[in-house]
């Protein structure tokens, strides 16, 4: 039995048999754990502390470590601000504060509708290209507090066009 | 996407086959790629090292140590098998060079590897990427793969009796994971701690194997070394640091971008003349010229070479070259707030003088900034970075505490302006919830 979906299942199997020790398969696992399941639940951890071959406590302290992982869900789009020193010299602040007003939350919010999270992150390494955020593992970069309502729109836009046909 | 910028000053080395399809086996083929590694094959171990000595190639992850010089301390026999590990792990506020070299260039990233484990002997290469660098893992991944189809990677590479693997890794978010020994902790699926040196990497590292573990721009240096020699190479640069640097200028400039200057490029001209100057005619503030971890300089300090001795002399370092310019209607309170609250956020929280002392600094810091700040706590902040310094296990603290005291000592007067409930004048961002 698994929590994962075939596909991912498959990946997984064949991480832990990349390097050479299992173990090192733990960091990337638990991320591409929450890549489908959207946080690491219990029963992530659960499965990855059976996959690897190691305790529960031992997942959970490693997986605290890294501030990627986050132990309830997130929205389907995660909202990631950057307002480290060149996003900032450059608006990252009136970027972050223009999604608070248009998604109604503050850092680590979620929408009432599950659709967006919003976060407040340390620099994404897109330094040259700020004011920049990242949408899950997609990057917007020289942005200004305008763009952010179409910004918004466009994945709002694919929730409805990814969404099952009633 | 990033946009790739140019000035005629540049030196394109590491960025050549940058915008040109490179990511695509074929086409890096074609452009001269892998011929370096194949050359290095015939050549040996103890050619390789010696060219990369005579390069003069330093480190690029900050430090600046000799390339040559730290593949040479890895012992010819050893008991346990040795690695390479790529460390593109990129954080350092202010730093997007590796991003470009992953995006653009994914082979040459490998073909350093490759060349890399001939020199030391080690038959796997390890190439570690940030978490949030998912799509260029994604670049490096289908790169890896597409050299392994050619022969390049696997147990006979391009048709020899030498092994050599290479295993992508990727991170889930930890500025620390970026320390060379923090880095090798979470490869073994651990946290990212540092350990105590000694030993060194190169005697005991990954797996408790000598490795090797270099940044990601020295890695992709490294073909480019060997196809135009080390002499050539050492002589685009300045004394003792070869060749050129992808130095990425952020801030308030009118043409922020990542640029490839030779070693030793003066760094007034860098902000003036290659990235545009000061954005909107305003006046120069201060410029912190190799990420956030390096000492700001003064606009009377910026007359200088940018090389690691140069910057070194001046008082800061050259780092990870990411040069982050300040203009005149910046407030340095907060922007050295914003640095703390950076390493704050990043301690692991594994030597108390780093945990605490980013921990009280920001503290000290937000109120300050925020108009409620005390005279004695100038003095105080100054004595905690003070005593951070050179006390903990790896260099975050240092790279915490260096930034501060150059903020407090350089712009104290700026300091004193914000005492007595007087508001930042500038004020911006402060935020009242959090004093």
């Amino acid at each position: 039995m698994t929590l994962f979906s075939p596909r991912l299942a498959a990946r997984l199997d064949a991480l832990v048999e990349k390097y050479p020790l299992r173990r090192s398969a733990l960091v990337p696992m638990l991320l591409y754990a929450q890549d489908e399941i959207g946080y690491i639940s219990d029963a992530v951890v659960a499965e990855v502390a059976q996959r690897i071959g190691i305790t529960e406590l031992d997942v959970r302290n490693v997986a605290t470590y890294y501030s990627m992982l986050r132990f309830k869900p997130a929205g389907k789009y995660n909202v990631q601000v950057c307002t480290n020193i060149s996003c900032m010299l450059r608006g990252g602040y009136e970027i972050y504060e223009r999604f608070k007003e248009e998604l109604g939350i503050g850092h680590k919010g979620v929408t009432p509708d599950g659709l967006f999270s919003l976060e407040e992150v340390e620099c994404i390494g897109v330094c040259c290209w700020a004011p920049a955020i990242q949408v899950n593992y997609d990057f917007h970069d020289e942005l200004k507090p305008d763009l952010v309502p179409g910004i918004i729109d466009g994945y709002r836009g694919k929730a409805v066009a990814e969404a099952p046909h009633a | 996407m990033p946009r790739l910028v140019s000035h005629p000053d540049e030196v394109k080395i590491v960025t050549r086959r940058f915008g040109m399809g490179a990511a695509d086996i074929e086409r890096y083929i074609e452009l001269g790629g892998y011929a370096s590694a194949k050359r290095c094959l015939q050549q040996g171990a103890d050619w390789i090292i010696n060219e990369m000595k005579a390069s003069n190639l330093r480190g690029r992850g900050g430090a600046g140590f000799p390339a040559g010089m730290k593949w040479s301390f890895v012992p010819k026999q050893s008991a346990k098998p040795k690695y390479v590990l790529v460390n593109g792990d990129e954080s350092e506020p202010g730093t997007c060079k590796d991003h470009l070299i992953f995006l653009h260039d994914p082979h040459a990233v490998i073909e350093g590897t490759i060349i890399a484990g001939l020199a030391i002997g080690a038959k796997v290469g390890f190439i570690y990427l940030r978490g949030e660098y998912r799509y260029l893992l994604e670049i490096m991944e289908k790169a890896v793969a597409d050299a392994y189809a050619r022969g390049f990677l696997g147990k006979n590479i391009f048709g020899s009796d030498t092994e050599f693997q290479v295993i992508t890794q990727t991170g889930a978010g930890a500025y620390e994971v970026g320390e060379e020994s923090a880095l090798m902790e979470s490869l073994e699926g651990k946290r990212g701690v540092p350990r105590i040196k000694p030993p060194f990497p190169a005697v005991v590292g990954l797996y408790g194997g000598p490795t090797v573990i270099n940044n990601a721009e020295t890695i992709a240096t490294v073909p480019h070394v060997i196809e135009m020699g080390a002499a050539a190479y050492a002589a685009v640069g300045s004394e003792r640091n070869g060749g050129t640097r992808l130095f990425g200028i952020s801030g308030h400039v009118e043409r922020p971008g990542v640029y490839e200057l030779p070693m030793g490029y003066n760094l007034k001209k860098m902000i003036y003349e290659v990235a545009g100057g000061i954005r909107g005619g305003r006046k120069l503030k201060a410029v912190v010229p190799g990420g956030s971890s390096t000492p700001v300089l003064l606009p009377e300090e910026i007359d200088i070479g940018m090389d690691f001795d140069q910057v070194g002399k001046a008082g800061s370092m050259l780092g990870s070259g990411g040069v982050v310019v300040i203009d005149d209607q910046t407030c340095i309170v907060e922007f050295a707030l914003r640095t703390i609250s950076f390493y704050q956020h990043e301690s692991c929280g594994w030597c108390i003088p780093c945990r605490e002392g980013t921990d009280w600094i920001k503290k000290s810091l937000t109120r300050f900034h925020a108009g409620f700040g005390e005279a004695k706590d100038i003095d105080n902040i100054q004595y905690l970075a003070e005593n951070m310094m050179g006390r903990t296990f790896c260099p975050l603290g240092d790279a915490a505490a260096m930034p501060t005291l150059g903020f407090v000592k350089k712009f104290r007067k700026e300091f004193e302006d914000h005492l007595n409930g007087k508001p930042c004048p500038f004020a911006k961002h402060v935020d009242l919830a959090v004093v």
